[in-house]
């Protein structure tokens, strides 16, 4: 049976998350990854056409808060948890791109 | 070791103090958590200042709370001010949340002092607290062998008698299963019941906050102060806590408990035979044992491994080393992102994350997450009927005792299978407890499931209370 | 401006306005433009692990007032998240409202008759703002950048258009009558300088009837007039592409106000790869009939039917009037004409003196009474004060506030009497002899020179239309 998922699928969804792969970590989450996914398209031999998808089990509905002011977090103290910060900012180094 | 209700009544009247019963905490973990490995981080200090801060109101006669002077162990994925708070992830390494998680507040509020954070898998994801950062925790029954996870340190304090009461978390049995794995009650409530706020998030819609304990009681002990709504939870059930001490004792006669196949099927005899010894005893006490079969929950595990990591690759994309934690220097902001994000997190963090990014990508959505969705439909649903025919459901917490170091870290899915029977109440939002029901190989203790519709807790302890009797802990 | 060769420009717009409430969309955190940096953030908007969002249900309110204003059905909604990595945004995802937004399938009809669709109007959050060093500032060429998360969780509503609009002064005209529609909502102050209101264009071309063509996106118009140009750019940059034999590739531009010019941002790839999925951390929102009844309720008249009721008062007006109308509708100043007219004075003058005097100095017309507007209009009709005399009257009201008639009185300008004006003239006619003649003969400039004589010997006092009465009579 071929894999559920190619060493490319894995290489794109590592870029999507963030994450860079060992050309052997690259090998080794392909053949695990499309094991779990491979037993999750089980669920695919029924027909679920007629099922509504539920992504949540909490039923209410409407929560919300009133729009009062309440105390921000110190300045100081956020900023000291930051690896980089410049002029009361969090720094990072440069951007290549525009946000999508 | 004495019960949390115990060493309330004592620091209450008089007996003992918040400060004794803090030092003879001290003192077991001083003596164990070298070798255990339970504790991340000890507060020495604060614990020792809350303690006679509860000692001083009592003398001066103010009533301090339900947990007057009990010593309580934190999982280290909920935050509390000033306090190192990591999710047993180098990503958090040294980090000190400016606020405290909603639970935290209520413990403290009831006179309970927070000792220090526990170890768990990283950002909770694991079944054996092997995957850890800093370390694997210990089986305090065995120390060859796993606590079970991802609450393995809460689980582990507590078999050692550091202390008698923890907080864990549970997304897919990571409350019960180690419960089970350390011959202890662990719960996990109807989802809503607990405040989420202040749990760093693995799959939000699946997390619970829930206790650990030694005693039915004290869980029910617990869960009370933890209970209740919060409107910083947009999740939080609108109601109140509700009672559930005084129904522990209330017994299961007349009851309709449902034993259920798929709940056991496949788990070791030792198992086996503790879930029928349970579903005997629940007879004996009075009720009456359906025997059922829910062939629904057989899709739940699928279902569930794309969930949990679908939520997850979103929760834990904020690890990104601009805000908070560690960076790992670069030249620009996404390979910044990207060593930092690579260096952070261990191998099973990344593998779900991955797994997540994946099924939620475009092309794979409809196959994957929301097949998923639709298995959950079919999981709440199959428990709605069931739950017309009987009032509880029983099953067994885990397939087998608890297991040796590295026998299932080679292959992930052998890991998961360890969930098979506590995912379902988890999809499904409903409340489910591990309650200790006799022993299996190496005279380990084997955990029994209990499961009811949402807000049945107060059954559920009143169940787990009948077999804790039986099992000769009266 | 019209294309070229038969080409016609296909635009939609997508208008993120920023909502006008106290607190963030999901945190008590100050909503307040222009704070010290970081100053207004907790441990939601700034992303802290095991932190959770609670909606504001006045944003819901407001969003709810743009959906009505633009005559959108209210549905059941939920909102998702939109994973990105970017360091502007805390969580790295936005929360948003995905398949199943609050606000659809409106219109809004332009002044000049045009209706342009409204496809939805949803909630969101805004992100936080990035400061670039090094380089030229910008954010190409930077060497490190700075992050101000006080705007991250701010309240947005995004509303996104059909492909209808076909000029650019159409777009224009729909982006200035949807601002006009935020303010009366309440929703939005409207202060584009400040980013409160900011546009995205979709701008591709085809011949009349064709297809669509492949569409550009524009990104991050924070005028009208940039919004204007950079569509008349884009889309004449399209057809001399396409005449040249090449093609549109669908992409991202940005607008560059000094060079007038529209540059490639980002081509849109795979990469975009958003993984919406329901936020679990929020639950559904539904709002009931009672809840939008009490929001309709609250709603008050739009700028289309507040501009027609001004405009009838004007009979037939000349294209000047209709821009002093637009001015006194942009500024809500029309109870003050609706109050001079309701006295029995004059329509074309309260718009005429609402647009101009008052406009002048709108943040202070909180000083200003109606009864004071009124009161200063009518003095000025009935000829008790001069034109120059009740401007300046306004301007002392809206300074300080008061009563026009002490003002006038404390100014000194006692209307000169009918007798002493009668005098007046008389004494310019006798020392100008020859204006007077060619006056009597038919020569009406004449009337101007007059009134200016008579306006410097009586320091402005003089009303106009009583001198040209005096000087009639002499005729
Ligand atoms: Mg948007
Ligand atoms: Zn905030």
């Amino acid at each position: 049976m071929s894999n559920a998922i190619s060493r490319e699928e894995v290489a794109k969804v590592a870029r999507l998350a963030r994450l860079t792969l060992s050309d052997a970590e690259l090998e080794l989450y392909t053949e695990q990854l499309g094991q779990i996914l491979g037993h999750a398209l089980d669920m695919n031999s029924l027909d679920l056409s007629d099922v509504v998808a539920t992504a949540h089990p909490f039923g209410v509905t409407n929560v919300v808060r009133e729009d009062v002011i309440t105390p921000s977090l110190d300045r100081e103290t956020v900023l000291a948890m930051a690896p980089d910060a410049v002029d009361h900012r969090f720094a990072v180094p440069r951007i290549l791109g525009e946000a999508p | 070791m004495k019960s949390a209700m115990q060493i309330a009544a004592d620091v209450r009247s008089g007996v003992s103090s918040a400060s004794a019963e803090l030092e003879r905490t001290l003192a077991v973990v001083e003596q164990r958590n070298a070798e255990l490995n339970v504790f991340l981080y000890v507060d020495v200090d604060g614990a020792r200042a809350a303690a006679s801060v509860i000692d001083s109101r009592i003398a001066r006669g103010e009533n301090v709370g339900a947990l007057a002077g009990v010593p309580i162990a934190i999982k280290d994925n909920l935050c509390q001010v000033g306090i190192p708070t990591t999710c047993s992830s180098k990503i958090l390494e040294g980090w000190r949340p400016p606020y405290n998680a909603t639970v935290l507040d209520k413990v403290i509020a009831a006179g309970a002092v927070p000792v220090g954070k526990t170890n768990l898998d990283e950002f909770a994801m694991g079944s054996s607290t092997e995957n850890s950062a800093f370390g694997p925790t210990r089986n305090p029954l065995d120390p060859s062998r796993v606590p079970g996870g991802s609450s393995g340190g809460s689980a582990a304090a507590v078999a050692a008698d550091m202390t008698s009461i923890s907080l864990g978390s549970d997304t897919g049995g990571s409350i019960r299963q180690p419960a089970a794995l350390c011959g202890l009650v662990g719960v996990k409530p109807t989802y809503g019941l607990v405040s989420r706020y202040g749990l760093i998030a693995f799959a939000s819609s699946l997390d619970q906050i829930g206790p650990f304990s030694k005693t039915v009681t004290d869980s029910a002990l617990l869960l009370e102060v933890l209970a209740g709504h919060d409107p910083k939870d947009s999740t939080s059930l609108p109601e109140a806590a509700p009672s559930l001490v005084v129904h522990v004792d209330d017994g299961v006669a007349g009851k309709r408990i449902g034993l259920v196949r798929e709940l056991y099927q496949g788990a070791d005899d030792s198992v086996v035979a503790s879930v029928h010894a349970a579903a005997q005893a629940l007879r004996a006490a009075g009720a009456e044992i359906v025997e059922m079969s829910i062939p629904e929950l057989g899709l739940t595990l699928s279902a569930y491994y794309l969930i949990a990591p679908a939520e997850a690759s979103s929760n834990l994309a904020r690890f990104d080393g601009v805000r908070y934690g560690l960076r790992v220097k670069a030249d620009d902001v996404t390979a910044m992102m990207e060593a930092t994000r690579t260096a952070g997190f261990g191998a099973e963090v990344k593998r779900r994350i991955m797994l997540g990014t994946y099924a939620l990508s475009a092309g794979y959505y409809d196959a994957y997450y929301g097949q998923a969705l639709k298995v959950r439909t079919l999981t709440i649903d199959a428990f709605a009927r069931a739950y017309q025919q009987v009032d509880l459901l029983l099953g067994a917490t885990t397939p087998s005792v608890a297991f040796a170091f590295g026998d299932k870290t080679a292959d992930p899915m052998a890991m998961y299978l360890n969930d098979v029977f506590t995912i379902p109440t988890n999809l499904a939002g409903d409340p489910a407890l591990s309650v200790p029901f006799g022993t299996g190989e190496g005279n380990l203790p084997v955990g029994v499931q209990l499961l009811g519709p949402g807000r049945s807790e107060a059954q559920l302890f009143a169940a787990a209370r009948v077999l804790e009797i039986a099992d000769g802990r009266p | 401006m019209t294309l070229p060769n038969g080409w016609e420009m296909v635009v939609g717009l997508e208008v993120h306005t920023e909502l006008l409430t106290k607190s963030k969309l999901f945190c008590g955190c100050a909503n307040h433009f222009g704070a010290e940096p970081n100053t207004n953030i907790c441990p939601v908007c700034l992303g802290l692990p095991g932190s959770l969002p609670v909606l504001n249900r006045e944003a819901v309110d407001f969003a709810m007032r743009i959906g009505m204003a633009l005559h959108c059905t209210i549905a059941p909604s939920t909102f998702h998240r939109k994973n990105y990595f970017y360091p502007d945004q805390s969580k790295d995802y936005q929360i948003s409202q995905y398949d199943l937004p609050i606000n659809s399938g409106g219109y809004l009809d332009l002044p000049d008759g045009s209706r342009v669709t409204i496809e939805r109007a949803h909630m969101e959050e805004d992100t936080g703002k990035s400061t670039h060093l090094g380089g030229s500032g910008r954010l190409a060429g930077a060497d490190s950048s700075l992050v101000d998360y006080n705007r991250c969780g701010v309240p947005l509503v995004e509303i996104v258009s059909g492909p209808d609009i076909r000029s650019s002064a159409q777009a224009r005209a729909y982006a200035g009558e949807l601002r006009g529609i935020l303010i009366a909502t309440g929703a939005s102050d409207g202060r584009l300088e400040e980013g409160s209101m900011r546009f995205d264009a979709n701008v591709s071309i085809r011949k009349s009837g064709a297809p669509f063509g492949t569409r550009c996106e524009i990104k991050n118009l924070n005028s009208l007039r940039s919004l204007q140009r950079a569509i008349e750019y884009e889309a004449l940059r399209q057809v001399e592409l396409i005449e040249e034999g090449g093609v549109v590739r669908q992409e991202t531009r940005h607008w560059d106000e000094n060079l007038g010019e529209t540059s490639t941002l980002r081509v849109k790839e795979d990469a975009d790869d958003y993984r919406y999925f329901r936020d679990p951390d929020l639950v559904d929102l539904a709002p009931d009939q009672a809840w939008q009844d009490r929001v309709r309720a609250a709603l008050p008249p739009m700028p289309a039917e507040r501009r027609g009721l001004v405009v009838a008062l004007l009979g037939e007006p000349s294209e000047a009037q209709l821009d002093a109308v637009e001015v006194v509708i942009d500024l809500g100043l029309e109870k003050y004409v609706h109050a001079v007219v309701d006295a029995g004075s004059d329509a074309a003058l309260a718009v005429a003196r609402a647009a101009n005097e008052i406009a002048a100095d709108v943040d202070h017309v909180d000083n200003l009474s109606v009864e004071a507007f009124v009161t200063t209009l009518t003095m000025e009709q009935r000829g008790e004060l001069s034109a120059t005399q009740a401007k300046t009257v306004l301007a002392e009201l809206l300074a300080h506030g008061g009563d026009p008639r002490a003002i006038a009185a404390d100014k000194g300008f006692e209307q000169l009497s009918a007798d002493s004006l009668g005098a007046t003239v008389a004494t310019l006619i006798a020392s100008n002899p020859d204006e007077w003649t060619r006056y009597r003969d038919g020569d009406e400039k004449l009337a101007q020179f007059f009134i200016g004589q008579v306006m410097k010997l009586t320091k402005g006092q003089a009303n106009g239309k009583a001198v040209i009465a005096e000087l009639q009579a002499r005729r």
